[in-house]
């Protein structure tokens, strides 16, 4: 099996993921999906550092998992802050930028 | 001497510039001011004619260039001025005349208060008339030419209050403005075949150019002279011209303003020469007017019209004579001065009538009128005698040598130009005869005016009855005096040249059958009027009588062809305009307007939507990069 | 196609790529898919521990063990924890409320997902090195020595992000108090001014004769409290029937009295 299967695997998963974030309406389902699409890259960026030879593509995914983690902490809390405001974690409540 | 040149034309318009500057201060003194000016304009050309009589034949022509007006490249335009013999005699015709009727308008105008004004339109006419003759080049002729129809306009309109006058100076410069438009392309054909408008040098050059261009210049010529002479089909200005005062008619539509057009064939002579399907035009718009005016002449009622109506057939003549080549130039420009004194002072007495009548001028409340105005009578008279062509007048000179001409043109067309000419020899003498019975002959048949007063008929003060005493001298004598050892021949001959055509019939032949034709003339006239009382309400009339009283339908034929024609163009110009035109861009407008607002419901709200967007946008770049490299 | 690598892998790993790339394919599907938040949570969970597993496979040591300790272990658990938070209740329903927003999103994502695959096939990949020269010193030395020379400042703005994060977080969930806290004197004259329930509640386990939710607590005059259990459980009707109870201990009561006290025992 060549190991470019990975990278099929991973575009997979990323167009899943991006499907998700189009479909759902629970923002927390929407946000796991987001997460699904890093985790996704991260493991193109692994198989790429196994292509080259070296380490740089596993510092990237290293790297990318960290500001993923920072990115939930903060996008659930706001999450949570809205829901203590409306009662609602409905992503199409937030509608009022319209035309 | 030369120098002298620019001061004739300078005079009038100092004047006009003094007269319509001046304000209300200059009204006591206007009429003296204008005809001062005007005066001296008459003598200097008196200085300037007798300076040329002491030179030879072939030296008498005098050049004068005041300044170079246009300078750029090859388009050479002068203010200069040429005095040969042929500007000599409508100069003197010019300022001589209209010395005359600035002095009868000092009578006549009396009562008006914008009689100051009258004057300085009066001078600007005879300073545009005058340069018009004098140019030596088609472009400054030009200027003076669109200077004589402003001037036109200005006085029919005079009587601003009259919504008639205003209509009718408005169709006066109208239809002289299409005329306008033939001499422009003249213009514009010579400076493209010759490259040149100055007279010497185009004359020179007509024997290289093409006869077709020629031609075309040629008929362009014509159509100006058509609108500024009132030929057909250009005439219908003319009679609803007469709303303008009788000064104003007897000197502009009689003597000078309406023979311009002869003046521009006669001085172009040399292109008509070289194209004789121009000439051919030519004789024929002169034949039909002749008839045309004549006819028209003979069913009307205001006596005004019916002058008008002769003055459009005798120019009718002298385009005709002009038309006929060589052999006619001198006779045409002959019968254009002794027309100057006989029609000036008939209109002249019309207006003295006029004035005696309370403004009254439909002739059937005129009648018996020779025992109130004897001096009226009289010079009325003479006119009337000069131009039917009593032996021994004016008109019985010039008018013979026209008809004498056309039939010397030789072949079938001398037959039908010589018939045509004699018969409207006896329609003029018909319709003059009516208009002198019906004046001056015959019962009374005076009304009050609108106002309830009564007319009381008096002979004319003597600023009016001199001017006309001294046309009708000229009347009597002028044509004697031109024939007189053939003197006018000898005089114009080195101008417009001058050949003797092989008439069919001798001179004497002719002469008797225009008497024959005079006689029949006036005896109709006498029976119908002369011995039965004049009804005082005009009878329905024939057929042609009626067709002539609505001037053969000139109107109606130009609302029809023209008028219609031009509203129907412009509406759908307007349509084409507003649908077309303003439809693409409020098209434009309304598309994008609507898209806009169908691109303004991609921004719902919904962060999927916007989502969505991403993701396509996302995809579209993909593509366009993996594109780019050459790979998908 | 592109042109063969030299590299293959072994049949092991081509196995556990091909059953563990089905779960996780299975699984990411989940995520979307299921209805409920838990449920998505889960799947998701699921398919990090796939990942995991592969990066461990192709010579990511340190990543693969931090995949399962940051992000399935605290990420996704922190996930559920705010699904918690929000309600479990809270389903979406599956029907869809904007026009064509399904149906455009099939086809963006079909259409990607193409391209994606498109582009990695006609891509030119030489040959797989491996890692084993990379890994020579160790996954973590190697890492370790890239991070701090060459991606080191990098690093220290992560560290700084990192920080930010956690300052957000609290300042983003803290709720100030808008008026003082009530003393007991206030709860109590408010208590009594409503006239609802004048006495303080019990604590809770006071009444409690079991620790079973489900069961509840009984009065001192025997009747069941309705505060001792769930009022979902109540509607769902789930709850316990403890009727029986007072009079069993009543009966157990009389017994004891009658055998300590030596009375006779009543109607035997």
């Amino acid at each position: 099996m060549n190991p470019v299967n990975y990278l099929y695997l991973s575009a997979l998963l990323f167009t899943i993921g991006a499907a998700g974030v189009l479909i759902r309406r629970n923002a927390i389902v929407v946000f796991m999906c987001i997460e699904l699409m890093l985790n996704a890259s991260n493991l193109a960026f692994v198989t790429f550092s196994r292509l080259h030879g070296n380490l740089d593509g596993q510092i990237i995914a290293f790297f990318t998992m960290v500001v993923a983690a920072a990115e939930v902490v903060v996008g659930l809390a706001i999450i949570v802050t809205i829901f203590r405001s409306r009662h609602s974690a409905s992503v199409d409540d937030a509608s009022l930028m319209k035309l | 001497m030369e120098n002298l040149i620019g001061l004739l034309v300078l005079a009038p318009l100092v004047g006009a510039g003094v007269l319509l500057t001046g304000g209300r201060r200059l009204d006591r003194t206007g009429h003296w001011i204008g005809c001062a000016f005007a005066a001296t304009s008459f003598v200097i050309g008196a200085v300037l004619f007798a300076d040329m009589l002491s030179r030879s034949g072939d030296d008498r022509t005098l050049t004068s260039n005041l300044y170079t007006w246009v300078p750029v490249g090859g388009f050479q335009a002068d203010v200069a001025f040429q005095l040969d013999q042929l500007s000599m005699t409508f100069v003197l015709l010019i300022s001589g005349v209209g010395t005359l009727i600035h002095i009868y308008s000092i009578g006549y105008m009396e009562h008006d208060e914008r009689r100051r004004r009258f004057f300085g339109y009066l001078n600007l006419f005879l300073a545009a008339m005058l340069l018009l003759v004098l140019a030596n080049n088609y472009l400054l002729l030009y200027v003076g030419w669109e200077g004589v129809g402003l001037a036109s306009y200005l006085l029919i309109g005079f009587w601003q209050h009259k919504p008639s006058a205003a209509t009718a100076a408005k169709k006066a410069f109208i239809v002289n403005r299409v005329g306008d438009v033939g001499l422009s392309i003249a213009i514009m054909l010579m400076f493209t075949t010759f490259g040149t408008f100055s007279f010497q040098p185009v004359f020179e050059a007509v024997g290289k150019a093409h006869e077709g261009i020629l031609t075309g210049i040629g008929l362009m010529l014509l159509l100006a002279a058509c609108g500024k002479s009132a030929q057909v089909p250009l005439q219908s200005w003319l009679g609803d011209a007469m709303e303008g005062p009788t000064p104003v008619s007897a000197l502009i539509h009689a003597a000078t303003m309406v023979t311009a057009g002869v003046y521009l064939i006669t001085r172009s002579g040399a292109i008509f020469n070289a194209a004789p399907d121009a000439q051919l035009a030519v004789v024929t718009v002169g034949a039909v007017t002749l008839l045309f005016g004549a006819i028209v002449g003979c069913a009307k009622d205001d006596i005004k019209k019916a002058l008008a109506g002769s003055t459009m057939s005798q120019i009718g003549y002298m385009i005709l004579a002009a038309g006929l080549g060589p052999i006619g130039y001198v006779f045409a420009i002959m019968h254009l001065v002794t027309h100057g004194f006989f029609k000036a002072g008939l209109f002249l007495g019309a207006g003295s009538v006029m004035h005696g009548m309370n403004d009254e001028v439909d002739m059937r409340k005129y009648g018996g009128l020779r025992k109130y105005m004897p001096v009226t009578f009289v010079t009325f008279g003479l006119g009337y005698l000069a131009i039917i062509g009593f032996p021994g007048l004016s008109g019985f000179f010039s008018k013979d040598k026209i008809i004498e001409a056309a039939f010397a043109k030789g072949g079938t067309e001398g037959w039908i130009l010589g018939g045509v000419a004699m018969l409207g020899a006896a329609i003029t003498a018909f319709y003059m005869t009516r208009v002198m019975l019906m004046t001056f002959f015959g019962e009374k048949r005076w009304e009050p005016d609108a106002e309830g007063h009564d007319p009381h008929p008096h002979e004319s003060p003597r600023s009016m009855t001199i001017p006309m005493v001294i046309l009708a001298f000229g009347s009597v004598f002028a044509g004697g005096l031109f024939s007189l050892n053939e003197s006018f021949l000898k005089w114009l001959e080195p101008v417009t040249g001058h050949e003797e055509g092989h008439s069919p019939l001798s001179a004497g032949a002719v002469t008797a059958g225009t008497m024959v034709v005079l006689v029949i003339g006036v005896a109709l006239a006498w029976l119908m009027y002369g011995r039965r009382p004049v009804p005082a309400v005009a009878p329905r009339g024939s057929l042609l009588t009626r067709a002539a009283r609505r001037d053969l339908y000139q109107d109606d034929f130009n609302h029809v062809v023209l008028v219609r024609g031009g509203e129907h163009l412009t509406r759908s110009l307007v349509y084409v305009d507003v649908k077309g035109v303003d439809g693409v861009v409020n098209g434009t407008a309304a598309a994008v307007g609507g898209l806009s607002g169908r691109m303004r419901r991609l921004q719902n709200g919904y962060v999927r939507s916007y989502a969505v967007s991403m993701l396509g946008g996302t995809a579209v770049l993909v593509a366009a990069v993996l594109l780019m490299r050459g790979v998908a | 196609m592109n042109d063969l690598a030299a590299y293959t892998t072994s049949t092991g790993e081509a196995f556990q790529f091909w059953v563990l790339g089905t779960v996780a394919v299975v699984g990411a599907l989940g995520t979307v898919l299921m209805k409920k938040a838990v449920h998505s949570a889960l799947s998701l969970a699921g398919t990090m521990i796939v990942l995991a597993v592969f990066y461990l496979a192709q010579g990511a040591y340190f990543l693969g063990v931090v995949q399962i300790v940051v992000y399935t272990g605290a990420i996704m658990m922190l996930f559920l924890f705010v699904v918690m938070l929000v309600g479990i209740t809270a389903a979406d329903s599956l029907k869809e409320t904007l026009k064509g927003q399904r149906w455009l999103a099939a086809v963006c994502g079909i259409g990607f997902g193409i391209l994606l695959i498109a582009g990695i096939s006609n891509a030119q990949l030489h040959s797989f090195a491996g890692l084993g020269e990379a890994n020579a010193k160790g996954n973590v030395e190697g890492l370790a020595a890239l991070i701090f020379t060459k991606y080191v400042w990098a690093f220290e703005i992560t560290g700084a992000l990192l920080i930010t994060a956690a300052v957000g977080a609290m300042v983003l969930t803290h709720r100030e108090r808008t008026e003082r806290r009530h003393t007991q004197r206030e709860l109590s004259e408010q208590r009594v001014r409503e006239g609802k329930q004048v006495p303080p509640l019990p604590a809770p386990g006071v009444y409690a004769l079991h620790n079973a939710v489900d069961n509840p607590g009984l009065l001192p005059d025997g009747t069941p409290s309705a505060l001792t259990v769930s009022d979902t459980l109540r509607a769902r009707g789930q709850v316990r029937d403890v009727s029986g109870e007072a009079l069993d201990s009543l009966a157990e009561l009389e017994q004891r009295s009658t055998e300590r006290l030596g009375r006779k025992e009543v109607g035997k």
